[in-house]
């Protein structure tokens, strides 16, 4: 059975519905990423499950009790702020045990949860300073610390990263990852940054304007995207998305991509499934990743439907560990993945592989996948 | 900020920059001069000051005039000088400041952290009521107060000072908590923090400034007043304005310059000496309860 | 069985607790909304049902007489002299203290050495009473013992300087205390507008070579626009108030010169036992005050909420 269930959520603000009817789970132990665009909902999400927020419609429940009626504090659960939300006038220690002075957990106790705590994060010599006098990635810690020492069921974190440097954020992720390794807590993570959804998750969970899009693993929210938003959203560089047209010729399936006569490209599909047949002489959107269009020598070796089209390379972007090329296929901007050492060079034409096993095709309306 | 600001706004010659510091100390003076006056003829004998200069300084220094400013002066009828209305005002800024600050806070708690249905309408109503003239509410007060037995009591006067004095408290703890970190109070509600628990352990002890600001508002408005405490106080409990009006605008006798100047100064006191002691706050307050929103 | 009871008993509890912790901040602001109410709005009210009542000396709800109140008003000379001197006052005093403040707060803005004593002299009369700024200027500008005296002790026998006995000019008296308790504020404020204009645009504009005057007058004045609103606000409102500076000072007088329609109010309501008249008068008053500060409020909170 699930430890953090979620059945059928509404909530409205007002008559504005702001959570459509969702219904997520995850089991003891997961780590489960609320991620989306600003505005989609993630954040009330969270804030409906620590009970910050009253819901409309459907349950709670944490480890089989229905929580949906409780109030925060009494719901087993701890949250770490995206502000950090420390309370100015306390010292860090103040801070880490206020939670149990309000629950009257005697002084004694409290100090050696406090110092348990500030051991497990290195923040020992801190304890007696104000949250002023500390630095963006002591305060984080030592809102980390104010949850962790709750010994919670579910930890909440609404974007605990956004606020700190790049190179803070990286060390701060494999953090939190190495911590939930060692505790084995449940945690429920909030954030609009895909990269910090795709690495710390077990299960991740799309929204976009307060509707569920897809609840998976981050390999099948990655690979398998359930529809163009997902595509879209998870990646970076984004999937490439074209419009195009299906045409089957004496049992062979081409891809037109682009109406216009000249700048058309046609792709043999070597494999095509049934559902994509029904698409014959009519658009649909082709998406592919820009690491499965790359470079003929990368791509020789790790897939089975290779296929090579001449492209003019519009720009060249080298990002040290690869060169991302940019050019145009059917009008459209289309950006690949190549070699840091590839022989590109912007205005010249190059081969590019495109590797179908990857490529992935929507319905232009519905906007859902076909294949 | 400021001032790397000047550095390039004004490059200007030494003579124009002269002009600028005689114009500023000019105007300097006009700003110093009745205060030099009320404290220079408060030191004279009355003589030197009918007839002397008033500008100059007194040859016999004296504070006569100064005590009996505080306890001899006829004030309407009894010679007991400022020192009772001193007392007065005393007794009724102090539980007016504190109460109309503490319902202030809470107030601005609520209108912030706590909103519900109508609650803008309610903090709208209170803003508006910070502009009334008060003549529009002098006549059902003096008629409310006589009902509840407070007419020309400092309870009376504390009362009133209280309740228009709130729409202000109110509008200054909502615009500071309005900037205080929701995330906070939410992280304390986590932490099993209720209601009122937030309100003194989390919102109230990072209020410092606006309370300083608050209270010093408060105070100067309520110790300055005149028209509620000309209308509603009678012989007893006149407060520090009145009385003073009463020694300088007394028709009877020969009219005592220096003890009315001392009497003024007296009446300043107060004010003044939280004027020079926290002058940064009592601007920001000037500049809150003008700026709104 | 059993179980399921107390589960149902424990969630009743979380219930009723929830309900009482969703009222808590209602009950909270409700004594201050309660006191706003009936205080305020029921105060007005009650004013304005008297303004239409023949109240002499207490109020008297049973004798409606209309409009009456406001034609005898409109009527009376004295109301007539309480508008005129507000308008005088109003003008100069609301002119005077945005040009001297504004003025002030440029020429303090130019690096000045010891501007940390000048702020503060020019700013402290704000903290003074009234009536405290009203008898050192009563004093002062007294032909027997202040100014005038002095000059012709210095030598100036023909020097006259004798307004606030002039019933035609004594008003004016009034309107300088009132600048002199009151620009220094006008003062801070410009200043603190000034203090936040964008050093990149002062420096982009030096740039494109403008000078100082064309500096302040194309391009910072125009930008202070939001800080001559909120002074023209809180002057206005300050004028239209104007009882205690006038008590001191001149008490309304010489004869009713100096009246202002709160001392008019006052005068009326307590001194000649013509409640319905006061009443009515202090509606004109809010009516006067509203008309100034409901477009100022409705423009801020509009503002705030596109933003």
């Amino acid at each position: 059975m699930s430890f953090l269930n979620i059945q059928n959520l509404s909530k409205n603000y007002g008559t504005v519905p702001v959570l459509k009817n969702i219904s997520l789970e995850i089991e003891e132990g997961g780590f489960l990423v609320l991620v989306g665009p600003s505005g989609c909902g993630k954040s009330t999400l969270l804030n409906t499950i620590a009970g910050l927020e009253a819901i409309n419609e459907g349950t709670i429940t944490i480890s089989a009790k229905d929580v949906s009626q409780l109030h925060p504090s009494e719901r087993d659960i701890a949250m770490v702020f995206q502000s950090y939300a420390l309370y100015p006038n306390m010292t860090v220690a103040g801070n880490i045990s206020f939670g149990m002075e309000m629950r009257g957990v005697p002084r004694d106790e409290r100090d050696r949860s406090v110092k348990q705590v500030s051991d497990l994060l290195q923040i020992g010599h801190l304890l007696n300073r104000k949250p002023g006098q500390l630095s963006g990635g002591q305060r984080q810690r030592v809102a980390m610390g104010r949850a962790l020492v709750r010994k919670p069921q579910v930890f909440l974190f609404d974007e605990p990263l956004s606020n700190l440097d790049a190179k803070l954020r990286v060390d701060m992720r494999t953090e939190i990852k190495r911590l939930h390794q060692r505790l084995k807590t449940t945690i429920v993570y909030v954030t609009h940054d895909q990269v910090e959804a795709m690495t710390l998750a077990t299960k991740i969970a799309v929204l976009k304007d307060g509707v569920l899009q897809q609840f998976g693993s981050p390999a099948e929210i990655y690979n398998d995207p359930i529809n163009m938003f997902v595509a879209d959203f998870m990646g970076s560089p984004a999937m490439n998305l074209l419009k195009g047209k299906m045409s089957v010729t004496g049992g062979k399936t081409q891809l037109m991509l682009g109406q216009n006569e000249e700048r058309c490209v046609s792709i043999d599909l070597k494999q095509t499934s049934a559902a994509l047949k029904i698409y014959k002489d009519k658009d649909v959107i082709f998406g592919i990743r820009p690491e499965a269009l790359t470079d003929f020598a990368s791509a020789s070796y790790n897939g089975a439907s290779i296929v090579k089209v001449n492209c003019l390379i519009e720009v060249v972007e080298p990002a040290g560990s690869d060169t991302f090329a940019i050019t145009k296929l059917g009008g459209k901007e289309v950006v690949a993945r190549l070699r840091a050492d590839a022989n590109v060079q912007a205005g010249q034409y190059s081969d590019l592989a495109f590797n179908l096993d990857k490529a992935v095709f929507f319905d232009p309306t519905s906007q859902l996948r076909i294949a | 900020m400021s001032s790397s600001q000047s550095q390039q706004a004004v490059k200007m010659g030494f003579a124009t920059r002269l002009l600028v510091y005689g114009i500023l100390l000019i105007v300097a003076i006009f700003y110093l001069l009745p205060l030099y006056i009320m404290i220079v003829n408060s030191l004279k004998p009355l003589v030197e000051i009918q007839q002397g200069n008033m500008l100059s300084l007194p040859h016999e220094w004296t504070v006569a005039a100064w005590s009996s400013a505080w306890s001899t002066a006829q004030i309407g009828v009894e010679p007991t000088g400022l020192k009772p209305y001193f007392l007065n005002s005393l007794l009724m800024v102090v539980p007016a400041v504190f109460i109309a600050t503490m319902l202030g806070a809470l107030n601005g708690y609520v209108l912030t952290k706590w909103r519900f249905r109508g609650s803008e309408i309610i903090f709208a109503m209170m803003l508006l009521s910070c502009f009334i003239p008060f003549q529009i509410v002098i006549i059902p007060s003096a008629r409310l107060l006589g009902l509840a037995g407070l007419s020309g009591t400092i309870a009376g006067l504390v009362a009133i000072h209280t309740v228009y004095g709130l729409g202000f408290t109110t509008l200054f703890f909502r615009n500071f908590y309005e900037a205080f970190p929701t995330e906070l109070v939410r992280a304390a509600q986590m932490d099993g923090a209720r209601f009122f628990q937030t309100f003194w352990r989390i919102l109230l002890p990072n209020s410092g400034p606006i309370i300083v600001v608050t209270v010093i508002w408060q105070f100067t408005n309520i110790w300055n007043d005149f028209l509620f405490g000309a209308s509603f106080s009678d012989a007893d409990s006149q407060p520090m304005t009145v009385a003073l009006n009463n020694l300088v605008n007394s028709s009877t006798g020969v009219k005592e310059y220096n003890v009315h100047f001392a009497g003024a100064i007296l009446a300043a006191l107060p004010t003044l000496l939280v004027y020079i002691l926290s002058g940064r706050y009592f601007v920001r307050g000037l500049m809150a309860g003008s700026v709104k929103g | 069985m059993l179980d399921d009871q107390t589960s149902k008993q424990t969630f009743t509890r979380v219930l009723a607790r929830r309900r009482f912790a969703d009222i808590l901040p209602k009950l909270v602001l409700a004594p201050s909304f309660a006191i706003t109410l009936v205080f305020v709005y029921g105060f007005i009210l009650f004013t304005g049902a008297l303004s239409l009542t023949g109240s002499k000396l207490l109020p008297d709800l049973t004798k409606w007489v209309g409009l009456t109140n406001y034609e005898r008003l409109f009527d009376h000379p004295n109301w007539w002299i309480s508008l005129g001197n507000l308008a005088i006052f109003t003008c100069l005093y609301i002119t005077i203290c945005s040009v001297l403040g504004l003025a002030l707060a440029i020429l303090l803005d130019q690096k000045i050495r010891g501007e940390g004593v000048l702020r503060p002299i020019y700013l402290y009369p704000m903290a003074l009473s009234f009536i405290v700024t009203g008898v050192a200027w009563k004093w002062f500008l007294d032909p027997g013992i202040g100014l005038e005296h002095v000059m012709k002790l210095w030598g100036f026998e023909s020097f006259s300087f004798r307004w606030i006995k002039d019933s035609q000019f004594a008003i004016y008296t009034i309107v300088i205390a009132a600048i002199w308790q009151s620009s220094g504020f006008v003062m801070a404020m410009f200043l603190a507008g000034l203090r936040g204009v964008d050093n990149e645009i002062i420096k982009a504009a030096q740039i494109d070579g403008a000078s100082n005057w064309t500096l302040y007058r194309r391009i910072i004045i125009p930008m202070m626009t939001p800080v001559f609103l909120s002074a023209f606000v809180v002057l206005a409102h300050l004028a239209i108030k104007s009882y205690d500076l006038v008590v001191a000072m001149t008490d309304g007088g010489p004869g009713t010169a100096t009246w202002t329609p709160a001392l008019f109010m006052q005068k009326f309501t307590f001194g000649r036992n013509e409640m319905g008249m006061g009443s009515a008068s202090a509606i004109i008053m809010l009516m006067m005050v509203a008309a100034v500060i409901v477009p100022y409020l409705y423009s801020e909170l509009a503002k705030k909420k596109s933003s």
